[in-house]
């Protein structure tokens, strides 16, 4: 009998098909490989790959539960957790589109005439996301925040050729700097970070005008930053870099920016981002979507990595059509000159945020901003209430998240963290150990899945914790 | 007959109605209201205006994306039979397992003690892909494969930089029939690209690998089967040519559909390898994205002085067991690692997928799966080799494995008819179109590729239309032009798509050049 997958696997086919061929054996159509490195069929059906057999899917889902069954899901409360993935809610719609197989068993859209709705679904995301940035060009996905910050730092490097300096903002996502780090390693560039103004919070401005000088090619900030807290000063870094004529490059939480003002009205020539919060799972780290946009220069866009779907029309000029746009920056046409080495993207997710974005619109993202908002300031008030517990490590304002510090002595986070897990809670991400200037603290988030009951559960908690 | 769907669908913010909303979002809660008061959120930071999205209602957001799929064509429609892509059927059960909420509900920061059962799973996919690449050590951290790619060069790089070579070793060697992203991602990681021809047999050209490989030689990237569906026959006097200048053999695992169970990466001499897990392992493809390029590799000393290994200088986290504790955990990056190369772990759902297509098959599935590949190409190939205007050039009467290039030269020669043509007639038969125009060695080339999941009729009209299309193309040549008539639209204007006078890449861009940036939209 055939394999349900492989439709020719049916003995019958199979000769049909050997026959036609001319060959008697299947294993004759390797024989090109030679010998020594040939594999022994036999040898390799015994290697422990699967389970040894080919399996029904009744027993793939069996052992599938089996393992599945292991993990804990923390979903009344969601988990305190975020700095760089947050527990958001995904409506039913975006689920359901982006399981059609038309979308989700497309390639990239080579063939365009064939294919679009998914380029107009691409365009849409780009437009939408523009609109949110409130820049003039987006393209249709990077892997994640990480890499789309770390490909537009190298694209300043070549925008700016000869400039080699990268200026970090100290406030920026630790995860992300390495991801940065890695990136810039080949190419010869300093990259110099300032330090954290330990009372606010957030970059230091004078500290950074003293970094930035003729051979800075960009620099980098992260608003809201990795404390979940508002850079002030963001305007006043914009006027600084461009002083010096380099690119600046902001990085956003999307969902942020139903409050907060958008990259494209700070002065930023690049700005990237976490598409994770608009409408895809925390997926224990992936897919997510890299947001990557820049503003409408003609030298910025030919140095752009990443697919761009652009508007157009048919031949015959009588309907609206779609295509993939400028080609010539990517590697299957200008191969080791191209832009990026970046092929498969995160299409589907692009596709995923486009929905979202559609069903929140104008108003939505604001009511829901303002909602986190809320929220998240609600549990900083509320378990500051706590002996011993502070959540107003820096004074800048927040959305989202803010680090929580045990002052009371003795106090480690690991141990609340236990306490909490054994209750069925999962708390913040302990950053001791990055700033440990910042003693016994986690950063916790706090998002519109978190209910007021939620958070007056975690203050009890902790309160008993702490009095125990 | 194949008729697309058709329809006008205006874009999502033309549907837009002022008041209308696809989503309630919940009342912030009265008492906590009161208890935050106002937002401090400074005024100069604050956002005046809402940003221009549409409004439209839930159902209209369906409608209209469900339109859009609608003209939209994948593997569940229909063969996708593009070369070096390995378009194979993306089972459900599969679906249903690696959307599980005990997948999409963890956050990566999450106690490893309450993702065991993943950690589980991704440990045992790292372990599998070590005995099908024949390697010692796999990584899932890398979330495509260039993504992968990269890593591999960064670690090239890393192993020459820490034995101190990094000053000669500047070259990576391509050959010319390589995916575009190989030279891209040497390139990134801050290599020259060297390339060698291919010789008439499709095996790269010995002599001249000889004469570019030297001191300066940091490695070489190559697929086996090659983009020309051809195993490299002289692999094993490649990877001692590379050897011996010291430089490292990357596997780009693209083909890895062509080969599995009969050879492996490993025994052939490969240093590194990355998988690509939304092709080999049927994870799907997204419009585009997301996949999962894991790297494997065969550990060797890097400096033995400090006990320092290739598996040291691996890129972000791998699964370990602890047999203390019982326990899986995840380790890196350590002090030598290349560094992290994305925020989290990994492209999870993708690796989860591949994780139950490889349950699902076992070894014995693997093989089958690509004898029944390599069965359908040559198959394929019997059909479409006499057809008047295709040949396919390299390794005359050699069988291919997971794709064969035809080359359309002599048809366009000798009617105008191309390459291009060509596909958009495919389409109009509801067949999606070959890869086309590559490899670039082949004038004409359409990269055909059906894996193990396409059916014999759906071969045998695929090659019928292909004979049709070239009997079109010496009768009646200006027909071939107008194709494609039955897909949701005629041939696109990529001048106007590409010129900047009208180049559009967003709606409000097209909106500002039409001269209508204030229009109510």
């Amino acid at each position: 009998m055939g394999h349900p997958w492989m439709p020719n696997s049916a003995e019958e086919t199979r000769r049909k098909m050997l026959e036609k061929i001319g060959v008697k054996k299947i294993d004759e159509l390797f024989n090109d490989i030679p010998p020594s490195i040939r594999m022994n069929p036999k040898e390799w059906d015994k290697l422990p790959i699967g389970e040894g057999k080919i399996l029904s899917e009744i027993e793939v889902r069996r052992r599938a539960e089996s393992l599945l069954s292991k993990n804990k899901v923390f979903k009344n409360p969601p988990p305190f957790l975020g700095c760089g993935a947050w527990p958001h809610y995904v409506p039913a719609p975006v689920r359901y589109i982006v399981s059609r197989g038309e979308f989700l068993t497309a390639y990239t859209p080579y063939q365009a005439e064939i294919n679009q709705g998914l380029m107009q679904a691409l365009f849409e995301y780009q437009s939408m996301m523009a609109e949110l940035l409130d820049m003039d060009i987006v393209n249709s996905s990077m892997y994640d925040w990480g890499s789309a910050a770390a490909e537009a730092l190298l694209m300043a490097l070549r925008v700016k050729r000869g400039r080699k300096k990268i200026v970090l903002c100290g406030t920026l996502n630790p995860f992300h700097e390495k991801v940065i780090r890695t990136y810039l390693a080949p190419h010869d560039a300093l990259i110099v970070k300032t330090g954290i103004d330990r009372e606010q919070g957030i970059c230091k401005a004078e500290e950074l005008e003293k970094l930035v000088d003729k051979d800075t090619a960009a620099i980098y900030i992260e608003n809201p930053n990795f404390f979940g807290l508002i850079e002030e000063n963001i305007q006043e870094i914009s006027d600084i870099t461009h002083r010096a004529g380099a690119l600046y490059v902001i990085g956003v939480e999307p969902l942020s920016l139903g409050l907060i003002k958008p990259p494209g009205q700070l002065g930023a020539d690049i700005a990237v981002g976490e598409g994770q919060p608009l409408g895809l799972g925390l997926n224990y780290g992936g897919p997510y979507l890299g947001i990557f946009a820049i503003r409408y220069d003609m030298k910025l866009l030919r140095q752009m990595p990443g697919r761009l779907i652009g508007l157009t029309t048919t031949i015959d000029g009588k309907d609206r059509a779609f295509a993939m746009i400028l080609q010539t920056r990517e590697q299957h046409i200008r191969r080791e000159k191209a832009t990026s080495n970046i092929c498969t993207n995160e299409a589907l997710s692009a596709i995923a945020a486009a929905v979202y974005l559609a069903l929140l619109g104008k108003k939505g993202i604001t009511k829901l901003a303002e909602l986190i908002y809320y929220n998240s300031h609600y549990a900083a008030k509320k378990l500051s209430e706590i002996n011993g517990v502070n959540t107003r490590v820096f004074t800048a304002d927040f959305f989202k998240e803010f680090p929580l510090r045990l002052e009371a002595s003795g106090k480690k986070y690991s141990e609340l963290h236990e306490y909490l897990l054994n209750n069925g809670v999962h708390g913040g991400y302990y950053v001791g150990n990055i700033y440990p200037w910042l003693g016994e603290t986690a950063i916790f988030s706090f998002t519109e899945l978190h209910t007021k009951n939620n958070i007056d559960r975690l203050a009890v908690l902790i309160k008993n914790f702490l009095e125990g | 007959m194949f008729r697309q769907a058709r329809w006008d669908e205006p874009l999502i913010f033309e549907l837009s109605r002022p008041g209308r909303r696809g989503f309630i979002v919940p009342e912030i809660d009265p008492v906590i209201k009161e208890a935050v008061g106002d937002i401090k959120i400074p005024a100069k930071l604050r956002r005046e205006k809402p940003p221009e999205l549409p409004e439209v209602s839930e159902v209209e957001v369906i409608r209209h994306y469900t339109r859009l799929t609608q003209m939209s064509y994948g593997v569940d429609n229909g063969p996708v039979p593009l070369g070096s892509c390995t378009m194979k059927y993306n089972p459900r059960v599969a679906f249903e397992i690696a959307f599980d909420p005990r997948v999409t509900m963890l956050h990566p920061l999450q106690d490893e003690r309450t993702v065991q059962g993943l950690l589980e799973i991704l440990y045992h996919l790292q372990e599998w892909l070590k005995h099908i690449t024949g390697m010692d050590y796999c990584c899932l951290h890398p979330a495509a494969g260039a993504h992968g790619e990269l890593a591999g060069m960064l670690l090239t790089r890393k192993y020459h930089e820490l034995r101190g070579q990094l000053d000669k070793k500047r070259e990576i060697i391509v050959p010319d029939s390589a995916h575009g992203t190989n030279p891209a991602s040497a390139s990134m990681a801050g290599f020259k690209v060297v390339e060698v021809p291919s010789d008439e047999n499709g095996n790269i050209d010995l002599d001249a690998l000889r004469a570019v490989a030297g001191e300066s030689t940091a490695g070489l990237m190559i697929t086996n089967p090659s983009t020309l569906g051809l195993f490299e026959e002289n692999i094993e006097e490649i990877t001692r040519i590379i050897h011996s200048v010291d430089g490292l053999l990357y596997y780009d695992g693209a083909n890895l559909n062509g080969i599995m169970g009969y050879a492996r990466p490993g025994d052939m001499g490969f240093d590194i390898a990355h998988i690509n897990i939304h092709k080999t392992f049927s994870s799907p493809h997204g419009g585009g994205g997301p996949g999962a390029g894991p790297i494997c590799i065969k550990d060797r000393i890097v400096d033995p002085d400090k006990n320092i290994w290739l598996h040291d200088l691996l890129p972000g986290y791998r699964v370990v067991y602890d047999e203390e504790k019982g326990m899986y955990r995840l380790e890196g990056p350590s002090k030598h690692s290349v560094g992290l190369l994305k925020t989290f772990f990994g492209n999870v759902i993708p690796l989860v997928w591949g994780y139950v297509y490889i349950l699902s098959l076992g070894a014995r599935g693997l093989r089958l799966a690509t004898e029944q590949a390599v069965l359908n190409t040559n198959y394929f190939i019997e059909l479409i080799k006499d057809v008047r205007g295709y040949s396919i050039p390299y390794g005359p009467g050699r069988h291919r494995k997971h794709e064969v290039v035809i080359s359309a030269e002599k048809m366009k020669d000798e009617t105008d008819v191309t390459a291009e043509d060509i596909a958009k007639g495919l389409l109009d038969a509801g067949l999606h179109a070959p890869t086309i125009y590559f490899p670039l060695i082949v004038k004409e080339a359409l990269m055909t590729e059906f894996t193990e999941s396409e059916t014999i009729e759906n071969i045998e009209e695929y090659a019928e239309r292909l004979k049709e299309i070239s009997q079109i193309a010496y009768t009646n040549p200006s027909k071939a032009k107008e194709w494609p008539l039955n897909t949701s639209v005629k041939r696109i204007d990529n001048v106007r798509a590409n010129h900047p006078k009208t180049l559009a890449p967003t709606w409000r861009i097209y909106l500002r050049k039409m001269g209508k940036a204030d229009s109510n939209v």
